[in-house]
């Protein structure tokens, strides 16, 4: 399974001096094997993406998180979508009310964007998932809904080698008592659990985190807590917070490193990177 | 396994609350209860974790206030297992002590963004004497 970090801010891109080494681009991530390509989340990463895919098989599938718009921004400039040759497939988390296309329709239509969904001249397929499981190609995929706002899901992929597990925005110890030690009760421990490589939601210091409770993300100590806890082998700290500079980001990780205790190998996340699981390569 | 993120979501929310609250999955397991739900039970969290239906539902004893027994299928609760419904009544419950106290019960059903039925809530509401 090879991975590519093509995004991994979160909110909004931001590209500029300051962050240069960890990257400015919302979530995208490419995984690739056997010729067969998954994209997860479709942030402003995309374009960027775009210039080395190969699609060998003329077929793709993103997976789509949620839809706010750091994971969709991407979307209508991934250039799969207007080659008529290349079937198209959008994974997305179901909801109540409205369909999969109607809510991704808000976003393919004017004034947000000038070409509709239906003008798409791909063949495109969408799939609403929940806590599912189902297979592409050599990848088999669970879902599970997880803590964050509005309908959000990560996801579990696993092929014949190794276990990735990606859970970019998720907020599991939002409660008085914060991270439940029970796995039972625990967000997103059943996706997470003994994986090879997690890439999870790491945006604010435990400070930060404070006064932004209830916004759906996670600390970089609880995110490291959580990993440790499903006995996670890899966790790279992700969705970084705009306002972080790669300075800033730095001393995080210092100080989160010399506490984090265990075996677990921790990293954050840096734009461009690809990892080969199991083994890491830079 | 871990719980559906609705039910994780109903304990988080039970656990900031004064309230009692108990929490039963579909077949009305008890999942979890808050700490004023511990005084209610004559139990805590801590040391029974999960509990059966066969147990927990025998540990109250309920009565209409002319003094007959309600019948098991007339609680809220199990209403809201049966029906899938939201279910309110008054009633008189014997405490532990033997005591009979006036007891309001709301029941709501957990039912998921996919519309799946998950289990049920149960809150008490301790009425004061007049």
């Amino acid at each position: 399974m090879k991975i590519t970090l093509w995004g991994v801010r979160g909110s909004i891109p931001t590209s500029g001096p300051d962050t240069r080494h960890y990257g400015g681009n919302t979530p995208c991530i490419e995984v690739s094997e056997d010729g067969w390509t998954l994209i997860l989340d479709a942030g402003s990463g995309m374009q960027r993406l775009n210039s080395s895919i190969k699609l060998e098989n003329k077929r793709v599938d993103i997976l789509l998180t949620h839809l706010h718009f750091d994971h969709i921004q991407g979307l209508g400039f991934f250039k799969a979508l207007f080659n008529p040759e290349m079937e198209v497939h959008i994974w997305g988390p179901a909801s109540t009310l409205t369909s999969l296309r109607s809510r991704l329709g808000k976003y393919f239509s004017p004034p947000l964007f000038p070409v509709h969904f239906r003008d798409l001249p791909c063949k495109l397929h969408l799939h609403e998932v929940e806590n599912s499981t189902f297979t592409i190609g050599p990848f088999v995929i669970n879902s599970r809904y997880v803590t964050h706002l509005g309908p959000t899901i990560g996801f579990r992929i696993s092929d014949k080698h190794a276990v990735l597990s990606y859970i970019p925005d998720h907020e599991p110890a939002l409660g008085p008592k914060g991270l439940s030690k029970d796995l039972k009760w625990l967000s997103g421990s059943d996706l997470a659990l003994n994986s090879d490589l997690l890439l999870h939601d790491g945006q604010f210091s435990s400070e930060e985190y404070k006064n932004k409770v209830g916004w759906g993300h996670c600390s970089m100590e609880d995110a490291t807590a959580f990993a440790a806890l499903a006995g996670v082998k890899h966790l790279m700290l992700f969705h970084h917070d705009p306002s972080h500079t790669d300075q800033q980001l730095d001393k995080l990780f210092r100080d989160i490193n010399h506490i984090k205790g265990g075996k677990m190998k921790l990293d954050l996340a840096v734009e461009g990177t690809e990892i080969n699981l199991p083994k890491v390569v830079k | 396994m871990a719980y559906d993120i609705e039910i994780i979501l109903n304990r988080q929310l039970a656990d900031c609350l004064s309230i009692p609250v108990f929490i039963t999955d579909t077949k009305g397991n008890l999942l979890f209860y808050n700490e004023p739900a511990e005084e209610i039970l004559g139990k805590r969290f801590e040391d029974t974790g999960e509990m059966p239906v066969e147990i927990w539902s025998t540990i109250f004893k309920t009565k209409e206030f002319d003094g007959s027994d309600i019948h098991p299928k007339d609680l809220p609760l199990v209403k809201t297992l049966t029906e899938q419904l939201p279910f309110h009544k008054t009633f008189l419950m014997e405490s532990l002590l033997g005591k009979s106290e006036k007891i309001s019960l709301t029941s709501y059903p957990i039912i998921g963004r996919t519309g799946k039925f998950l289990g049920a809530v149960a809150i008490f509401w301790r009425q004061k004497e007049e």
